[in-house]
């Protein structure tokens, strides 16, 4: 099958985006990819700094932690320690695709099928991103934070809502609902509840530390219960609605802050599967490019060495190594079960009875609607990656003096290896476990939290900073208490208001 | 469906804002790096841009994790050699291995990022003023007033000047209408001729000729893009304020290289400081020993000489160019004097008496530094006098390379009002 080229130079056109983007959709289709409509935006290296230090939204609200992060990915593009990200994409309705202005046609090729085709329908059909973030709305309801937050610094001084934010910040990754789903976003309807729920959840505030007395049988019953009655994970959501005195104003801050949190809550916890996906789909679709003869040997070998780099994973005793690259990982994987689809061997068969030779197309979008990295991991990984990568798992336990390595790329460790592999993404397990425990609501209103501890690991030295934080959002004194599998209290850290 | 945004011409910079809170928020850090990186850096490089390091610790934005010890297993990529049950030496330090390891280390590292000229110089001279900034107040900004320039031949619509197009349009069109004119002149004459003969035939050519030469003449426009004359506005910079800068200093034997040294970045200093304030900034050098003399730049700096030390004969040199070349009226004057502090002993009560009488009155501010003197000799005794008597008059001592930008800010400390 030989097509007429799309183009022979190396300088990118509308036209000719136009003209690629059409070959990459009409491919896409036939491969089955689901996607939201496109919006393709080009921007100049700059704009991509901007973009970059503002979380990737288009909008955002001011804050100085930008600012520094701008800063940061300044200094280090300008020093040339590190490339700028070809393209960002952000999961919205349309989804928004950006090109950089200075990449050449074959980037902006390469960008289209990776971003707007393959992160695209990863965000439309991930079951994460379908039940967790709306992605119609995200657009509408960042700049209504954006003029709600400026809004209160105009009211409340930028210094103030400045402190606010940072410590809402600092508990960001306790401000989502990982087992509830939340309600939908829109910014129109945020508008108009909002002062609806300023002064409702202020009348329920008061409500709950009324100083009336009350007669001694409720005292009684009260010294036995905690508030609340069971523990709460999510501490932003506690403090929003509970706080005893928060404004308004801080109040809607804090439900943004989480809003946010909640939006980005997926895209944390499928890192490697989302790259691995857009990294599989742009190089399955590049290729099938060439094959129909649309591009020439020097777009396809450009292409080929950057996709090289992309998928690039140094040893664990090479100075570049800096963990495992989601884009080798997720790539690997992905090509590895379209292998098992296709030509799967004994040890396939005994490994993956249900997939290997089945359709690869719909097992691939099985595995990418129904999974996040942690069990991707755990039910993808197949023993001929594993001696591929030749994966090892090392213990490390502060008891002994040495580390133990516990498992390598052979038949005795392959079950092991996976495990300890899909456990390091499990974001569960990688950030201390704290929930808000009770309130001492006749005494001197402190806050309790607890830390459940897993495998002895201890709090960074950060913890009082961080309680500190809290203490602010609080208002009274705040109390964590780190307690071992068995419910003993090992240590109590304590922030005092004064 | 797809659609194609060319933001390009979207304004960049989106960031600034948030790059400005990072800098206000952290300014006390940042100054305290500021003046660390004087400390330690040549001052004549002073006027770049900064590469700025913060501890990290003290900008970073904590959440609640982890930290070292416990149990944990991770997985690498990259087995060559290790077999299940192997035992390993704990990697030691940040650099050891990947991932988990510099995730410990990360709040040792400094933040590293650069600001700007601008930036730095602002810090640089943050709570410093200079001394009695009435005149200055001009120097700030560079203002430009319009001015009429005449008439130019472009311009936008509102500016057009009617009168002058009117002009110019009725030149061209006597000019243009000259020579039809003359023609038609010649045929009318000549048709009355050929009415007076009754040459049918002659006048009905002539008549035809006649039309045509009218037509031609009322086809030249009335006014045309050509004649369009427009009002000429020219920028004129406003009268800004200069300075004048008299860096005066001792080269007799006893000034050796160090002390020039830091005598050269004193001046220096102050120079970069008047930078930011004057427009325009005349340096003048004196150099004495016995004698003064005016020199520049370099041999200000290179030559040495030997001998005694008489002050006065500087600063009556001094006074001398002021009153021929720097009138009060135009010039800020600024003095910067450097010294070991020798002096010839009758010659102090002689300095101090031309401060006071004729020179300090004539300037915006006198700085005197003693570097590294053995002791306080006379000069200094009598500059305290003068200092008592003379707010734009201080004196200072300094006493190492790192006691220059102290001294420099104490020197020229905003006055609380």
């Amino acid at each position: 099958m030989t097509g007429k080229l799309l183009s022979e130079s190396s300088e990118w056109t509308f036209d000719l985006i136009l003209d690629y983007n059409r070959e990459i959709a009409r491919i896409a289709e036939n491969f089955g990819l689901d996607t939201y409509p496109n919006q393709i935006e080009i921007i100049t290296s700059e704009q991509m700094m901007d973009a970059y230090s503002s979380i990737g939204m288009p909008v955002g609200y001011r804050h100085w932690s930008f600012g520094k992060h701008f800063l940061n990915v300044e200094q280090r593009y300008k020093r040339g320690q590190m490339g700028l990200a070809y393209e960002i994409v952000i999961n919205s309705n349309p989804c928004i695709a950006y090109l950089m202005e200075e990449n050449t046609m074959m980037m902006q090729a390469l960008v289209l099928a990776h971003a707007a085709y393959g992160h695209n329908s990863f965000f439309k059909n991930n079951y994460l991103f379908r039940a967790w973030t709306s992605a119609d709305a995200i657009i509408d309801y960042m700049i209504f934070a954006k003029n709600y937050i400026a809004d209160c610094e105009q009211r409340h001084g930028e210094e103030n809502v400045e402190l606010f934010l940072d410590s809402c910040h600092a508990l960001m990754n306790y401000g989502v609902d990982r087992y509830k789903r939340p309600p939908r976003l829109s910014a129109n309807e945020e508008r108009n509840r909002q002062r609806e729920r300023e002064e409702f959840l202020q009348s329920q505030i008061n409500h709950l530390w009324r100083t009336i007395p009350t007669r001694e049988k409720d005292e009684r019953a009260n010294k036995e219960q905690r508030f609340p009655a069971e523990p709460q994970e999510n501490i932003l959501y506690f403090i929003e609605k509970n706080a005893p005195l928060l404004e308004p104003w801080q109040r809607e801050i804090v439900r943004i802050v989480r809003k946010i949190a909640q939006y980005f809550y997926p895209q944390r916890q499928t890192q490697v599967m989302n790259e691995g996906w857009a990294t599989f789909w742009h190089y399955t679709i590049l290729n099938r490019l060439y094959d129909e003869g649309l591009v020439h040997d020097g777009f396809m070998i450009e292409f080929l060495q950057t996709h090289t780099n992309v998928i690039s994973q140094p040893g664990f005793d090479n100075p570049h190594y800096n963990g495992i690259n989601p884009y080798y990982l997720g790539y690997s994987m992905m090509t590895d079960i379209r292998r098992i689809c296709e030509a799967p061997d004994d040890e396939d068969r005994h490994w993956f009875p249900e997939i290997a030779g089945s359709d690869w197309k719909e097992t691939l979008n099985f595995a990418m609607r129904n999974f996040k990295d942690e069990s991707f991991i755990a039910q993808f990984l197949s023993p001929r990656l594993i001696r591929e990568m030749k994966l090892f798992a090392v213990v490390d336990d502060d008891r002994r003096r040495k580390l133990e390595v516990s498992a390598i790329h052979d038949e005795g460790g392959y079950r092991r290896v996976r495990k300890a592999l899909a456990e390091q993404y499990n974001l569960g397990g990688n950030e201390p476990d704290i929930q808000v425990y009770n309130v001492n609501m006749r005494g001197d209103r402190s806050l309790t939290l607890r830390h459940h501890q897993h495998n002895r690991q201890p709090l960074h030295k950060n913890v009082n900073e961080m309680l500190k934080h809290l203490a602010r959002l609080w208002g009274f004194t705040v109390r964590l208490e780190t307690v071992d599998k068995d419910g003993h209290v090992l240590n109590t850290h304590e922030c005092q208001l004064n | 469906m797809v659609q194609v945004i060319d933001r390009r011409l979207n304004g960049k910079n989106k960031s600034a804002v948030n790059r400005q809170r990072f800098i206000r928020r952290f300014k006390n850090q940042i100054r305290k790096a500021v003046r660390e990186s004087i400390d330690e850096r040549s001052i004549t490089e002073i006027d770049n841009g900064e590469q700025i390091n913060i501890p990290a610790r003290d900008i970073s934005e904590p959440v609640f994790k982890h930290g070292k010890g416990g149990l944990r297993e991770s997985v690498h990529p990259g087995n060559k050699e290790f077999v299940a049950g192997d035992k390993i030496r704990r990697p030691t330090g940040a650099a050891g291995r990947g991932g988990k390891a510099s995730n410990s280390g990360e709040g040792e590292d400094d933040f590293v990022f650069t600001l700007s000229r601008e930036e730095f110089l602002n810090f640089f001279f943050d709570d410093l003023a200079l001394p009695d900034l009435v005149k200055t107040q001009l120097a700030t900004n560079v203002e430009t007033r319009k001015v009429r320039a005449g008439y130019t031949r472009d311009g936008v619509p509102t500016n057009i000047n009617v009168v002058r197009s009117m002009k110019s349009a009725l030149a061209r069109r006597i000019a243009l209408r000259g020579p039809h004119q003359r023609n038609l002149r010649d045929v009318e004459e000549a048709l009355e001729d050929a009415r007076r003969r009754g040459d049918q035939a002659r006048i009905a050519e002539l008549e035809e000729e006649a039309l045509r030469l009218r037509k031609r003449i009322a086809a030249i426009p009335f006014i045309d893009t050509f004649d369009l004359r427009y009002n000429n506005r020219a920028d004129i910079p406003k009268p800004t304020a200069q300075a004048v800068m008299f860096c005066i200093m001792d080269v007799s034997g006893s000034m050796d290289e160090t002390r020039k040294d830091i005598a050269k970045r004193f001046f220096i200093l102050l120079y970069l400081f008047l930078t930011r304030e004057y427009e325009r900034i005349d340096v003048v050098y004196i150099r004495h020993h016995t004698t003064a003399k005016e020199v520049d730049e370099d041999e200000f700096f290179h030559s040495r000489e030997t001998g005694g030390t008489v002050v006065s004969s500087a600063l009556r040199l001094m006074h001398e160019i002021i009153v021929e070349r720097y009138p009060t009226n135009d010039w800020n004057i600024y003095a910067a004097q450097a010294s070991d502090g020798d002096n010839w002993g009758d010659d102090s009560p002689r300095c101090r008496a031309l401060l006071t009488e004729k020179i300090l009155p004539l300037l915006q501010y006198f700085a005197y530094v003693e570097i590294m003197p053995d002791e306080h000799q006379r000069l200094w005794h009598e500059y305290q006098k003068v200092r008592e008597a003379f707010a734009n008059f201080a004196v200072r001592r300094i006493d190492g390379l790192t006691d220059i930008y102290p001294v420099f800010r104490k020197l020229f400390q905003k006055k609380t009002a």
